[in-house]
């Protein structure tokens, strides 16, 4: 059993009816205390109504070396954006 | 364009670096190098406040210094994080400061004497640390930044109940107001040299600027720091110890006097007031928390268990 406490990445909803985002991370010995960490060091000043904590290990991240080529295939897609559609300016509310 | 000027070219157009982007093993030494200074220096900056926790005069100033203290806890955490993105563990920055190998900013080695230090630390320590801290807020380094953008919001209350501690004792009784000019007097000169060595004797101003690990030189934020504290100290009445400072209208800046930078060196090198304490009471604690540390990954292994052992039992 190593005896570092693992890394866990903080996630915090600042307000309902937004989403959690990523605030930062702690080492904690288990989910519960990672939560109480992250309470005490990332909304001290009522910056959260919710936290998510999530163990570091368990994140998959896309590789930014193949950043373009994962990307690459929605560059070319003009005709997704409403401003690829032309309207005469007569029609209004649309 | 070969690797390096790929991100030369991304840092020259204002695009964050990211932990998992190519960067040069040079960039990464140098980052983590300074966060993890800037790490510990917030973590070793909590021992001479915490001695006058509980000593503080009223609740008050009780509440506010334990609040400052709790705060800088924080930032040591969010920058160790940072630093933590690079590759280093939290165990090996620890040890490296436990050892001597990493340096802490060198202000942290002075002894807080009197009640009137917790003004002159908030006003002047904090003040300095802001300057640098909000420059920072654009490194290049994304983790970086985002902790500064972070630590400069909570971080602008500390300079303020620092100068409210000191506006108190100035309006107070004669020897209160000589309380508060004695602390002047002896943090004055250990504030201006934060900044760090002079732009001329800097070994890693011109790649770190290049790099964006500093946003501006040291001697540019330790002007600006005396431009804006010299009128905060003639509101509180009492007199900065340089008898060189004065008002230079052709350069809008005040001049002042030559900076006693051996005292500087032999403090970086150790031989300060505290040096010693403050790396004592540092690994004291340490290894003295090491039994709370192991008693929580023994305390989480056994409830892991236990829910596992429900779960088999559910399942039966």
């Amino acid at each position: 059993m190593s005896k570092d406490w693992p890394l866990w990445e903080v996630f915090i909803r600042s307000k309902n009816g937004l989403s959690h985002k990523h605030a930062g991370s702690l080492h904690a010995a288990d989910a519960e205390m990672a939560i109480e960490n992250a309470r005490d060091v990332y909304t001290r000043r009522n910056e959260g109504v919710s936290i998510w904590v999530v163990e570091s290990s368990h994140i998959t991240a896309s590789n930014p070396e193949e950043a373009e080529s994962l990307f690459d295939p929605a560059k070319d897609k003009v005709y997704r954006h409403p401003t690829f559609y032309d309207l005469p300016d007569e029609v209004t509310h649309i | 364009m070969n690797l390096e000027q790929q991100f030369q070219a991304k840092i020259d157009q204002e695009i964050k670096i990211e932990p998992r982007d190519w960067m040069p093993e040079e960039y990464r030494q140098m980052n983590i190098r300074q966060i993890a200074q800037h790490a510990h220096s917030e973590i070793v900056g909590m021992l001479p406040e915490g001695n006058w926790i509980t000593r503080a005069p009223s609740l008050r100033r009780k509440v506010a210094l334990l609040a400052k203290v709790q705060d800088e806890g924080g930032h040591g955490l969010y920058l160790y994080s940072a630093a933590e993105t690079l590759g280093i563990s939290r165990e090996e920055l620890i040890d490296q400061l436990h050892e001597g190998k990493a340096k802490y900013s060198s202000i942290f080695n002075y002894p807080a004497l009197t009640w009137a230090d917790m003004g002159a630390i908030g006003w002047l320590v904090d003040g300095a640390a802001i300057m640098n801290q909000v420059s920072l807020t654009r490194t290049s380094y994304g983790p970086y930044a985002r902790a500064m953008v972070r630590i400069c919001k909570e971080e602008s209350f500390h300079q303020r109940q620092g100068y409210e501690i000191l506006l108190t004792l100035c309006r107070g009784s004669e020897a209160q107001k000589a309380m508060a000019q004695e602390s002047l007097n002896r943090w004055w000169w250990p504030a201006l040299m934060m900044f760090g060595p002079n732009d001329t004797e800097s070994t890693h101003t011109e790649k770190s600027m290049n790099w964006k690990l500093k946003r501006k030189k040291n001697d540019d934020l330790r002007q600006q720091f005396v431009d804006a504290t010299v009128p905060q100290a003639e509101f509180l009445g009492i007199t900065i110890p340089d008898p060189d400072l004065k008002w230079n209208a052709e350069r809008g800046h005040y001049d002042f006097g030559p900076i006693n930078w051996d005292e500087f060196w032999q403090v970086v090198k150790g031989n300060g007031p505290c040096n010693k304490k403050r790396m004592n009471d540092r690994i004291k604690a340490h290894e003295e928390g090491a039994w709370v540390r192991e008693a929580a990954m023994a305390y989480a292994e056994k409830r892991r268990m236990r829910k596992e052992a429900q779960a088999t039992e559910k399942v039966a």
